[in-house]
């Protein structure tokens, strides 16, 4: 099985080059990386096939790939930019226990539809991702019915309960990529300890959910002035800083790899930056809705925009937004949080937290981000391929020969009206809904198979 | 019936909050509220304008004083009325608001009168209904119907809201009354002071508009109205205040300190009273006390708001 994506502007995110390159998959794997492959193919191609040389043809649709396989695919990339297969490293699939909201199957649909090659779930699920069976289980359906490739996060506590560890080992055995309570946070800060001196021994990150519950004290958004004046009870952004100063200061301690899962103050960003120049091992990531909406959002009380941690002030966005800029905030992952509509229909005050976002993703990046001039495109993808890849020790995150051919084609021209019904995820909550976005992915390739192409 | 002003009309379809209320809707209100006080005095109070429309309160959260207000005013007005009144605990997940609206519109009722203990029910109310929404108090965000009739009965008394200062005492934070009074007020030219301990006042609430005082003393010095307001007492266990006992201290209004707002001053309280907690007795029954008169005046201005919204919007069945 051949792939050739012709012409396009590839990039590589660690070197931050584009060049326009083609690129030859076989078997799945990168074969060759250079100008004018088509041409050397040519001679390649006559001998192999019935002689009638190369032809290259614009595919559109899956059934003509489908069609035309065996022997070769073109996909034409000129104009638009070839990139290492995007990894959303936060994002909830809701199987098992929550089939309604989500499965693997639409989930891994949404990712490939979003431009993701590799998604990183969270063990929030019913039961719990904290032992091997359910991590096992994840793996095994992923197998059969995803589309691209999906990394489980094992629990750091039994239950996400806070109480007692989880078999972290034995998690660590089965291929969990990190360990997180996502949702909830390890309010214990003795556990908390040991369990970062435990994943330290196991060289693997743990993901925190920075939320310290009494200050959070079920607040329903960011407190400021517009929750004040909706009556809506405030988290204050010290709810957030508070646990990311506790656990900068226990990574420093333990010497574990601290991921401070979507960070939405600008005290937040301030402290992971105090940290990085001292040398402690912490990184961490940012929604796409966090660097683009504010807590005026919420004004019309729609739940779509509940999400924790909440939309934060102005001030808070540009703060996000510079953190990405001078690298404090390494990735760019979409806390993907379906939920069903029965629920977001309820009031405010009763709808679940969270929006989905893998379908999104690449739009609000590149309409928010690259072509407003605050990254450069190399920065943005870099934040979505080779950063969350090296924080999760994954052999992914760059385009090279010999390297699975996870590659996405992204086209900064394309332009779309976001429209929630179209969604490959069982989840429609977001706050997108018509908006227009500039930038979108246009085919999703996982181990030299188009899983998706517009 | 002769009222005043019928050739003017509410651009808004609901009442929803203080917010969004222009300074001359509030005008027409108060003036279509003097004219239906004049019925409450009348040896016959009722007038057939709302004949035929139905009047549904709704009721999330026990209230006795607002839901009796809002049907005593239906009543007035000839209305038919029902009250729905649902325990707090049917609104958990299963039984929603969305349910309960889809019923109510195809009953056909004209007006929905909703208390509700969720901040922002009533916009999601308002979403799925043909008939007006009347906001009757929605968890700690707008009071809207409370704040007109404040306004009214300070217009009352002193003639002019423009140029008055208004000092609103205690919780802030948990009230809906504060928040609709604090728009309301200033919206028509009057100064609001708020004031409680720190604790107890919502972040940035000073970009409204309203001044902010922690010294009660302070905040009532040469005040044309004190404004009252009930706490909670279980916002004790929740660290907002160390005692009733030094909350009283600090916050409480007695005759001293009333005696430094000004002399003819009035005093109000949206009720229910702490009597000794946040006011004394002395002080509630005094001549500068219109508490009674906010409830009369209240029946007045929701009769003001049913003729208003319902005299001029149908509901119908779907």
């Amino acid at each position: 099985m051949k792939l050739l994506l012709k012409d396009g502007n590839v990039i590589n995110p660690l070197n931050k080059t584009i060049n326009i390159q083609d690129i030859l998959i076989v078997d799945g794997k990168v074969a060759a990386i250079g100008r004018e492959l088509a041409a050397s193919l040519d001679l390649d191609l006559s001998r192999s096939t019935s002689g009638t040389g190369f032809q290259p043809v614009v595919f559109n649709d899956e059934e003509t790939i489908k069609d035309a396989c065996p022997t070769i695919s073109v996909i034409n990339a000129k104009g638009k930019y070839v990139v290492p297969g995007l990894i959303d490293m936060h994002v909830h699939l809701r199987e098992p226990g929550f089939e309604e909201k989500e499965t693997i199957a639409t989930g891994t649909q949404a990712a490939a539809r979003g431009g993701f090659t590799g998604i990183v779930c969270m063990p929030n699920t019913e039961p719990p991702a904290d032992n091997q069976a359910v991590i096992s289980f994840i793996q095994q359906v992923a197998q059969k019915t995803g589309v691209v490739n999906v990394f489980p996060v094992g629990t750091i506590t039994q239950g996400r309960a806070g109480k007692e560890l989880s078999e972290m080992a034995s998690l660590a055995a089965q291929g969990v990529v990190a360990f997180s309570d996502d949702g909830a946070p390890v309010v214990n800060a003795k556990l908390m300890r040991h369990a970062m001196e435990y994943a330290k021994m196991l060289d693997l990150p743990v993901i925190s959910h920075c939320e310290e519950p009494a200050l959070a004290a079920q607040g329903m958004m960011h407190e400021g002035f517009t929750s004040t004046m909706l009556g809506l009870k405030g988290i204050p952004a010290a709810a957030e800083e508070v646990m990311v100063a506790r656990d900068i200061i226990l990574a420093n301690l333990t010497g574990c790899h601290l991921h401070i899962a979507h960070v939405s103050t600008a005290g937040s960003v301030e402290l992971v930056r105090a940290a990085k120049e001292k040398g402690i091992k912490v990184t961490c990531e940012v929604t796409p809705h966090h660097f683009t909406l504010t807590d005026e959002a919420v004004s019309s009380y729609d739940p779509q925009t509940k999400v924790n941690p909440p939309l934060r002030s102005k001030a808070d966005v540009v703060a996000l937004q510079a953190g990405l800029k001078d690298g404090t905030i390494d990735v760019i992952a979409t806390d993907h949080a379906p939920h069903t509509q029965e629920e977001k229909e309820l009031e405010f005050e009763l709808a679940p937290f969270g929006m989905v976002g893998l379908e999104t993703a690449v739009g609000l990046v590149w309409t928010k981000l690259v072509i407003p001039g605050i990254l450069t495109s190399c920065e943005a993808v870099a934040k979505m391929t080779v950063n969350p890849a090296r924080i999760l020790n994954l052999k992914k995150g760059l385009i090279e020969i010999g390297a699975e051919a996870d590659i996405t084609v992204i086209d900064p021209e394309l332009t779309c009206v976001v429209k929630p019904e179209e969604f490959a995820s069982k989840g429609r909550n977001t706050p997108f809904s018509g908006w227009s976005l500039k930038g979108l992915p246009v085919a999703t390739i996982v181990g030299g198979e188009v899983k998706w192409i517009k | 019936m002769a009222l005043k002003n019928e050739s003017m009309s509410l651009k808004k379809k609901h009442l929803l909050d203080m917010q969004s209320i222009a300074p001359e809707e509030i005008k027409l209100i108060l003036d279509t509220a003097s004219s239906m006080k004049e019925i409450l005095f009348r040896s016959i109070k009722k007038v057939p304008t709302l004949r035929g429309r139905t009047i549904a309160n709704v009721f999330y959260e026990p209230s006795t004083r607002t839901r009796v207000s809002f049907e005593l005013a239906a009543k007035y007005l000839s209305a038919d009325c029902i009250n729905v009144s649902a325990a707090a605990s049917s609104i958990v997940k299963g039984e929603s608001l969305v349910d309960t609206a889809r019923t109510l519109r195809a009953m056909g009722a004209d007006v929905i009168v909703l208390r509700h203990p969720y901040s922002g029910a009533p916009y999601h109310l308002a979403k799925l209904v043909s008939a007006c929404v009347i906001n009757a108090g929605d968890g700690t965000h707008e009071h809207p119907t409370q704040a007109l009739l404040d306004l009214f009965t300070v217009q009352e008394a002193k003639g002019e809201l423009a140029a008055l200062k208004i000092a609103i005492v205690g919780d802030i934070l948990h009230s809906r009354v504060a928040r609709s009074n604090i728009l309301g007020f200033t919206k028509m030219g009057a100064t609001v002071r708020i004031c409680g301990p720190t604790t107890m006042i919502p972040v940035a609430i000073e970009r409204t508009g309203a001044h902010l005082y922690t010294q009660v003393e302070e905040a009532l010095d040469g005040v044309d109205v004190v404004m009252m307001l009930r706490l909670q007492l279980e916002r004790q266990q929740q660290g907002l205040f160390p005692s009733v006992r030094e909350y009283t201290r600090l916050y409480g209004l007695d005759q001293q300190r009333l005696a430094l707002a000004k002399p003819d001053a009035l005093v109000m309280h949206p009720g229910p009273l702490n009597r000794g907690v946040e006011i004394t007795s002395a002080v509630a029954d005094s001549a500068q006390s219109v508490i009674n008169t906010q409830v009369t005046n209240g029946v007045a201005v929701r009769m003001a708001l049913l003729y208003l919204l319902a005299g001029r919007f149908t509901g119908g069945q779907e």
